[in-house]
Parts: C-alpha cells; structure tokens; sequence
C-alpha cells in the first residue's frame, strides 16, 4: 500500500505569537515550530497502515527549508521518504492544495492522510480541496478506520455523534485525536532519519484566490466578576447568566 | 590542553540535538511527570518508565549501533538527561548511571567477548547496570577499599561490601572494583563484571533516601561469589585507574542532570512569579523577585556552557578530567541554589508536594556528592593546575 501524508510545520502550541510589522504575518522570530498536532497522528496512522499491509509512507511537505525539520520528525517517526515542496511564499489553502495535489498526482498513492487541520491558520480545508483536485473521494475528522481490499469504513465525528461512511482506495483522508496515539521518534529513528533521502521540488506558482489583508491579536480576556460571597447573590448570579451572558 | 588555551564549541544546536531535546521534553511531560510522584512516595523502582525510556534508546544513547546502542554523542546524551532530569531528576540519574558508568566501563575497558555478552542487553535497557566501587569505609578513598577478587582455578571468588551502589537492587549486571592484590595498594585494584544472579551476590539493603527517590540505592555485599575468570575487565591491578576514566566521563552526566533540576526548578519559579499576585500585582513585578530570577538564569546558562564544553571536548576524545569535574562542581552547586531560591519564590507553596520545587529541593543535593563531592571536584581540578 502506497501511503502519502501531508505534514505542516507550525508554531509550537506553547509559542507566544507576535505579528510582524507588515500587519500580515506572524513574526517567526524565537519561535519553535513543530510537525502538526494532527498531522503527527495522520504520520502514525500511515505507518500503522504501512505495519499491516506492507508499503511505503511518503511524507509531503510546503514550505521553505525549515520544513526539512519537521520532515525528519516524521521520518524518524518511521516513515520512508520525504518531498519538499519548496515555497517559502505566502499561499492561500487553495494554492497550497493546488502544489500539493500536484505532487501527491505523481506519488499515485492509495491513501493520501493529514491532520483535520494545521493549529497556524486552521482553516481546515486541505481535506476537501485535495480530494477535489485529485477527483478522489475525501473524508473528514476520521476518528477510526478500517481498511479491507479495496474498501474503507470510517467513522468521523459529527456535532453530537459519529458517523459512519465507505468508500473505496484511493481516498483522501483528514484525521482527528483519538484515531490513535503517535509513537515517539526513537534515537534509532532519529539516527535512520539523517539517512533517509528528503527529495527537494520547485514548485510553480500559483495565485492565490483568498488574500490576507491584516491579522490582529484577540482582546484581553475582561476580569471576571464576583457578584458576591453568600447565598444571597445566587439569585444575582443566575439573573446575569441568564440575562447578560445567555448561558442558562 | 594547557589552562590558557581556549576551546569554544559552538553554541547552536544541531539538528539532532534539537530532535532528541524534542522528544526527551515530549516524554517528560507525558510519560514522566504525570505519575512521577507516586514513585517518590512510595520509593518503588518506575520499571515502566525505564522500560519506555529504554524503547526509546535512553539506556544506549551514547555506545556504537553494532552494540545495540543509539550512537549519538555526549551533546545529545547531555541534552537528554537534561530534560529527563527537567521532569524527574531520578530519571536522569537512572540514564546517567547506566550509560556512564556500566555500560561505558565494558565498552572502554572490556574485550571484544565481553562486549559482545553483555553490551547489547545493557544498551537496550534489557539489563539495567550497576558500578560498584565505593564501600562502607571507602568513599573518595577508593584505596582503602577492602573488597577482595581471590583467583580460585578458572574463578575469582569476591568477598566483601559496596554501598551506595545506584541500580544496587534492580540491576542485573554490575561492574565491581575489588583488591586481587593487598600488598599494592591502589595497583592492586581489579574491575569484574559480575550477573547479580551470581550465588553469593546479596542484595543487603535498599536505602531510603532524602531525595532521587525513584532511583534505586542499595547496598550489596559478595559472600563467596565466584566469577569466571573471563569476567576480568583488561588487566589486573588496572581497575582503579580504569574507574577514574569512568568517572571523569560520568562527571559530565552528573553535570547534566543538574543542569535539568535547577532548569526545572527556574521555569516552575519563572511561571508561579508571572501567576502568583500579591499587593495587587504579580510578584515578578517586584524587583526582589526579578533579581533572584536573573541571577538563576545566568547561573544556569553559565553552567549549562561548561557542561558542553565539557561534552564536546570528550567527544572530540581529549580528557577532560579538569573540565568534567568544573561542570560537575559548578552545576551542581548552581542548581542548590536555583532550587533554594526557587523555593523561597514559591513562598509556602514551595514546601508542599503539590508545586514540582519541593521535590528539586530534595533531589538536588544528590548532585553535590555523587560521583565526587564538591570538595573533591576542587581536589582533582587544583591537581591538574598544580600538576
């Protein structure tokens, strides 16, 4: 089986980010970035395809050569190969889709993996835009799947439940937590990773159909307020629940 | 290398480094920190962290592929047990002892058939490893040890006491210093490996210890315990300069594993000054707290570049008996400090179980007497000046 995931390298959930001085951008200066929450269980998932029906596990990449970095995670991680994609612009998801699509065409795989989204922008769209450019079927926020020939059940979250879905290979699937656990990168694999090839595309560029025009930081959380410290202030209390923040 | 000489490594990681300090941190977190303290208490061996931490190569970071180990350098295996120790400081003395001192005296001293018997279950973790040179009446003396290796036929039959032996009681294989001849004194010293399966190994006593908790501390004794003679590491009468090689390597260990307590305990201070409020603002506002904070943080830098320093010249295989020992001694008197000062940020919260600085402050004083006592780093750094 021919496994492609597609990796995004974003800052560290622990990160404090700052926006540059264009209005448009985070400043990436002392910032740590990492391989993608989701796309780390999309990694774990193609690699337990991998263990069970044999393979190989391409992991694909957009972005500059600080991208190498977290294509050797997912190597050391057990995959067997990387792709570059290098960009260093900004793109929109469609013009990320579009180079993606592109090269995951010449891969050829039966199943193409990501995280449901990219903790940077989550947008959440990779899944269904590579599905379309590919005419492949896509599945979102897949939390459990099961693969027999060429069938595949799986289930996705939905607001209240899951659903159950099939479909046939090849397919485009974006996972969710709790789909299963990523393995850590062991020193062996980290050591095996120096020695696995990381093939470097340029890519042509594509305009994109979504422009950011400016990013601002959220408002400061307001101080919460006691209404008061006995049970007199319980009819207060449910009142401003009730009335002014609608939440009972 | 003369004192005036200088060597600076260079100061940025590589990618290695930043990958292994990604994963050991990710393992910290995870797998440590969250049960580590029930270790604490109970003072059990946490054979299921080991376990994982062996999976993951920890207990062979620094030995060749060919020996079941990760083959990686002293920087990475610093910036591991740096972190290790970030989350449990305990954790980071089990990879230290195990690397540095077992481990690393059969693959510097032993033959090709030795390495090969024991070296891959020990850099797998499936054999956890234990050094046994210091005795009841020996400490830094190690010339007044009185355990004896009496060559019997095809045997050398062992009597005698080691304590404060790490891994003394869930090791299965340990390398033991004993006398195979009175009359010379410290040249009369051998180095054996001994399976502490071995009829005649007694485990004698666990320690219960103030702090490092979850690493195990026992003492062992040999009632005529007979090894094969095969079990000879090199010559006999080289054991005790072969421990001193040992050691000026585990020094560097020991420096790292400070390096992460008080990197530990100054990131729990640097997070509880932003949160803890106190006269209507956080207490990192007042200048008090600031300066303690500062000069953390500087000390610990300073003794985080002489540990690499230290790192890189033992890769680049130079001795390092001056600069092992001047990591050792300064980080670990850095990270009392740290941990003393990070208590007294903490105020009251620091002296309960349920901030991490409690258990640092217990931990750290390890670290100044282990493998050599501040004292005696100052001893062996003014020998190499005065030699």
């Amino acid at each position: 089986m021919k496994i492609a995931v597609c990796v995004n390298h974003v800052p560290d959930t622990e990160a404090k980010v700052r926006i540059s001085s264009d209005g448009k951008t985070i400043d990436k200066a002392g910032i740590n970035f990492i391989l993608n929450p989701y796309d780390e269980i999309a990694v774990e998932q193609g690699l337990q395809l991998k263990e069970k029906f044999g393979g190989e596990v391409i992991v694909v990449s957009l972005g500059g050569d600080s991208n190498k970095e977290t294509l050797r995670k997912a190597l050391a991680m057990g995959a067997d190969k990387a792709v570059l994609l290098k960009d260093d612009s900004i793109r929109d998801s469609f013009a990320v889709a579009a180079a993606l699509a592109d090269a995951l065409k010449e891969i050829n795989p039966d199943v193409i993996l990501l995280g449901k989204q990219s903790i940077d922008y989550d947008n959440s769209q990779m899944v269904g835009l590579v599905g379309e450019l590919l005419n492949l079927p896509s599945v979102s926020v897949v939390v459990k799947l099961e693969i027999q020939d060429n069938k595949i059940i799986c289930e996705r979250e939905i607001e209240g439940g899951h659903e159950k879905v099939e479909s046939q290979l090849p397919i485009v699937l974006s996972v969710q937590k709790g789909l299963c656990e990523p393995r850590y990168p062991s020193l062996k694999g980290i050591m095996a990773a120096k020695s696995k090839p990381i093939e470097e595309k340029q890519i042509p560029a594509v305009n994109s159909k979504v422009e950011t025009i400016s990013l601002r930081m959220p408002q400061s959380k307001a101080a919460g307020k006691i209404v008061g410290t006995d049970s007199t202030a319980v009819k207060e209390l449910v009142r401003l629940l009730h009335e002014e923040a609608k939440v009972i | 290398m003369n004192s005036t000489e200088q060597t600076i490594p260079t100061f940025e990681m590589t990618e290695n480094q930043r990958m292994v300090q990604q994963l050991a941190r990710d393992f910290g977190e995870k797998e440590i920190k969250p049960v580590i303290m029930k270790y604490d208490e109970s003072q059990e061996f946490p054979f299921d962290i080991v376990r994982k931490m062996s999976e993951l190569g920890f207990l062979g970071v620094i030995f060749p592929e060919e020996y079941g180990g990760a083959g990686f350098s002293y920087l990475e295996y610093v910036t591991i047990i740096e972190e290790i120790s970030k989350a449990d400081p305990s954790m980071g003395l089990v990879i230290a002892a195990h690397n540095s001192l077992c481990t690393n005296h059969i693959y510097t001293f032993g033959n090709e058939q030795q390495k090969k018997k024991y070296l891959p279950d020990l850099t797998t973790g499936k054999k956890i490893g234990a050094w046994a040179l210091t005795e009841p009446s020996s400490g830094s003396d190690a010339g007044s040890m009185k355990t004896t290796a009496m060559r019997n036929g095809n045997s050398y039959i062992l009597n005698g006491s080691k304590n404060f032996i790490t891994h003394g009681s869930v090791g299965k294989v340990t390398v033991v210093l004993a006398i195979t001849d009175k009359s010379k004194g410290k040249k009369g010293i051998s180095a054996f490996i001994v399976e502490n399966d071995t009829p005649g190994f007694i485990v004698s006593k666990k320690e219960n210890k103030l702090g490092m908790r979850s690493s195990d501390t026992a003492a062992i004794a040999f009632d005529n315990c007979a090894i094969p003679i095969e079990n000879l590491i090199g010559e006999e009468g080289k054991g005790f300069h072969q421990a001193l090689t040992i050691l000026d390597g585990g020094r560097i260990s020991i420096a790292a594993n400070a390096l992460g307590i008080a990197q530990g305990a100054f990131e729990a201070s640097l997070k509880y000054s932003k949160e803890r409020q106190q006269f209507g603002k956080p207490i990192s506002e007042f200048q008090a707290i600031q300066w303690k904070l500062s000069e953390m943080v500087t000390q610990i830098e300073a003794a985080r570049l002489l540990t690499y320093k230290a790192a890189y010249l033992k890769n680049k295989g130079e001795e390092v008996i001056k600069e092992s020992s001047m990591a050792k001694y300064y980080a670990s008197e850095v990270a009392v400090m740290v941990t003393n000062e990070a208590i007294q940020i903490h105020g009251g919260y620091g002296f309960i179980k349920d901030y991490p600085v409690e258990k640092f402050y217990r931990d750290v004083k390890l670290v100044t007497i282990g493998e050599g006592t501040s004292e005696i780093q100052k001893l062996v750094i003014s020998r190499e000046l005065l030699k």
